[in-house]
């Protein structure tokens, strides 16, 4: 009996990218035409890599490109890169919701995956319902859902709402639920994409603590995918850090974190290199250089604040140039969305302009971000609109001896005021 | 691969760009049987839930239809029943037709409705397809019940010209020809509307259409001889007329029409399972 859980060789996904539905039937009948024929598939280029900063050539992009590794059983492996690196499409391949274009995957053992808690629950059915249809969805039979119900119910702690439709739940009840049922499958390789970004504190702890209990006590193979390095150091031995569909780095998990903010992909900075065309943007706007420094200290953390700074290249002369900056988590959840005029009366010039702006300390709680920039003309057309460009992390620091990552988007200094005084006539 | 598992690894299950046509696990659906009639049990619910007259709509709605087809096609247009009475008539055809309509038209877009849920979790996309039968197995069934109802009310009565026979037994395999026929044409049809989203509008006519290419408004003796083959070829011909012959005694029953139909509807899920199976596992990168 081998101890591994999952190998993947070679894995590899095409994704056809823009509209999918308009003049394809050409194209299928082109694909098929060249199968039959034995031939590689014309549409697919190679060599084609998902950065999706650069323009690529063809329509197609492959999301992931030759990911090869293994799991051992009993690990608990996090999975960790920027939006858009490929570890979403890897869970889908690994959770069997889609199929890949090339290579392997061998799975030895029951595989369960959480990309999603809740799914199948119907508003109109009560609690219980909803625990068995769900239960079901996820692959467990009636009677292990009977046998488990009342341990999923007291975890929950939705007990005395449990023959009432979860339509009448409060966002924070159908999520403990939901994931109650999720925390309670019985598979040996558990694959959670993120779930754990719900609920209130409280109920996050419990989740991650079920979590370690599930890799560590009961020596079941996790996968979890993150954005919460935290998360990741504390629930995990083993990482993957993937980068622009493939595999960068595998190993530990302390290690693999730390080669992940190293690698530039977090609390980065972008700088194009080559020729202007050539640069993100299109025939208005080309962005040459975007970073995110902290304003004391080497990395950004709650209390250092951060600074923004943009260089780009405007191709539109006598307009009134406007450019505005929206960050947001990675619970996409826009933390503000601000910006500034550069030319007020129609003066804009063809060259390069520079956008500093500061964001103080002790304003945003730790987590990662990213920026969307938006250039508009007359704060009313958008001329150039961007995600992705830089990444970066605000790292936890305490707050008395809470270290965890506090709940909420905002973290602000406040300043309390206690008093303590007796009553006149105290109660005997 | 040249490191060939020298261990002899036993994988549990490999995940594979192609697989073969005929690679269908249904040992698999039947471990999901579970969530087959809990789905049929969410379907039934999510149906009647805040409606005032609950599962009484289920009655209601066959009800209706056979009054609305009683005056249009009975009295206003004056068709033929072959002289059964007409309610009798118009409902056994369409407590037959609906079944099969239903079941064909939710099994077309079931790739779309449940986007969501075949978006996040993995488990037999045949099971879908299959609750959707099922569920409609329940709702046919009390529409059923509704029909012997009114089917024993004129029995008793006397004059009416209702005279039953043994091909009545024939009833629970033509369920299955019904059942059969819906879920082949639609998952079929699933496979294509997952691609071009325009067959959905297109089958919608489609289905209407030809159930007036089926005898469910007309007995097949009131159509002319020279084209009655052309109503044959029909599938859900040989089902509606052996009910009605069953049932109500009238019209006639052809072996020949019906073992036709029984070996369409076969040859039907067969394929549909087949391109289903086929469709189900990149359905997802095109939906």
């Amino acid at each position: 009996m081998s101890n591994i859980a999952i190998k993947a060789e070679d894995v590899g996904k095409l994704y056809r990218l823009g509209q999918i539905g308009t003049g394809t039937i050409s194209h299928d009948l082109n694909r098929w035409f060249a199968r039959i024929r034995g031939k590689e598939d014309p549409f697919a280029k190679i060599g084609e890599t998902n950065d999706r900063t650069s323009k690529g050539g063809s329509d197609y992009v492959w999301a992931l490109k030759d990911v090869s590794f293994e799991i051992e059983k009993g690990s608990a492996v996090g999975i960790i890169g920027r939006n858009g690196a490929g570890k979403s499409t890897l869970l889908k391949l690994l959770s069997k919701v889609t199929k890949p274009s090339t290579g392997k995957i061998y799975i030895n053992d029951r595989i369960a995956s959480l990309l999603e808690v809740g799914t199948g629950f119907h508003p109109e059915m009560t609690g219980r319902e909803n625990i068995y249809l769900n239960g079901a969805i996820l692959g467990m039979t009636k009677r292990e859902i009977t046998r488990k119900f009342d341990e999923i119910v007291d975890f929950s702690g939705v007990a005395r709402y449990v023959d009432t439709p979860v339509k009448r739940y409060s966002s924070g009840m159908y999520v403990r639920l939901a994931f109650a049922v999720a925390a309670h499958l019985e598979s040996e390789i558990l694959i959670v994409d993120e779930v754990l970004a719900v609920g209130d504190a409280e109920f996050q702890k419990k989740c991650l603590g079920k979590m370690g209990e599930v890799s560590r006590g009961e020596g079941r193979t996790v996968l979890f995918v993150s954005h919460n390095m935290a998360a990741v150091k504390q629930l995990c031995n083993k990482g993957i850090v993937m980068k622009n569909g493939s595999v960068a780095f595998q190993g530990g998990a302390q290690e693999g974190v730390a080669f992940y903010q190293a690698s530039g992909d977090m609390s980065s900075s972008f700088e194009h290199q080559g020729s202007l065309d050539e640069a993100p943007g299109n025939e208005a706007i080309r962005i040459l250089k975007f970073e995110v420094v902290p304003l004391r200290g080497e990395t950004i953390s709650i209390s250092s604040g951060f600074s923004f700074e943009i260089t780009f290249y405007n191709h539109k002369p006598s307009i009134n140039l406007d450019v505005t900056f929206e960050l947001r988590n990675t619970e996409e959840v826009a933390v503000f969305h601000h910006g500034t005029i550069l030319t007020q009366n129609n003066d804009s010039r063809r060259g390069v302009y520079k956008v500093r702006g500061v964001v103080p300390p002790n304003l945003l709680n730790a987590g990662a971000y990213y920026f969307k920039l938006i250039f508009g003309e007359n704060q009313r057309y958008a001329l150039f609109m961007t995600e992705d460009t830089v990444q970066f992390e605000i790292v936890n620091e305490a707050l008395g001896n809470n270290s965890i990552v506090l709940p909420g988007v905002i973290r602000p200094e406040i300043q309390y005021q206690t008093s303590f005084s007796t009553l006149n006539h105290e109660p005997a | 691969m040249h490191e060939t598992h020298s261990k002899e690894q036993v994988w549990t299950e490999i995940i594979r760009p192609q697989t073969g046509l005929l690679d269908i696990n249904l040992s698999e659906v039947w471990r999901y049987r579970d969530l087959l009639s809990l789905l049929v049990r969410r379907d039934f619910i999510a149906t009647y839930k805040q409606t005032i007259l609950g599962p009484i709509w289920f009655f209601l709605q066959p009800l209706l239809t056979t009054v609305m087809f009683v005056v249009v096609f009975g009295r206003i247009a004056q068709i033929s029943t072959d002289g059964l009475p007409m309610l009798l008539f118009y409902l056994s055809g369409i407590t037959v037709w609906n079944y099969f309509s239903e079941c064909l038209n939710k099994t077309a877009t079931v790739f779309k409705d449940n986007a969501s849920i075949f978006g996040k979790v993995y488990f037999p996309r045949l099971i879908m397809p299959l609750s959707i039968v099922a569920s409609n197995l329940v709702k046919f069934g009390i529409q059923f019940a509704l029909f012997l109802g009114i089917w024993v009310y004129y029995l008793l009565k006397p004059g009416s010209n209702v005279h039953p026979n043994s091909f009545i037994l024939l009833a629970p395999v033509l369920l299955f020809i019904m059942a059969f026929l819906g879920l082949g044409f639609g998952l079929l049809i699933s496979a294509m509307t997952n691609k071009y989203k325009d067959l959905v509008f297109l089958l919608t006519f489609a289905v209407q259409l030809a159930m007036y290419a089926t005898p469910v408004i007309y007995p097949i003796s009131s159509v002319p001889e020279k084209y009655q083959w052309l109503i044959k070829l029909n599938p859900m011909t040989a089902v509606v007329e052996t009910f009605r012959y069953g049932f109500l005694g009238s019209g006639s029953f052809s072996i020949g029409n019906f073992l036709y139909s029984l070996g369409f509807s076969l040859v039907m899920l067969l394929m549909g399972t087949l391109v289903f199976n086929k469709v189900e596992k990149s359905f997802m990168d095109t939906v």
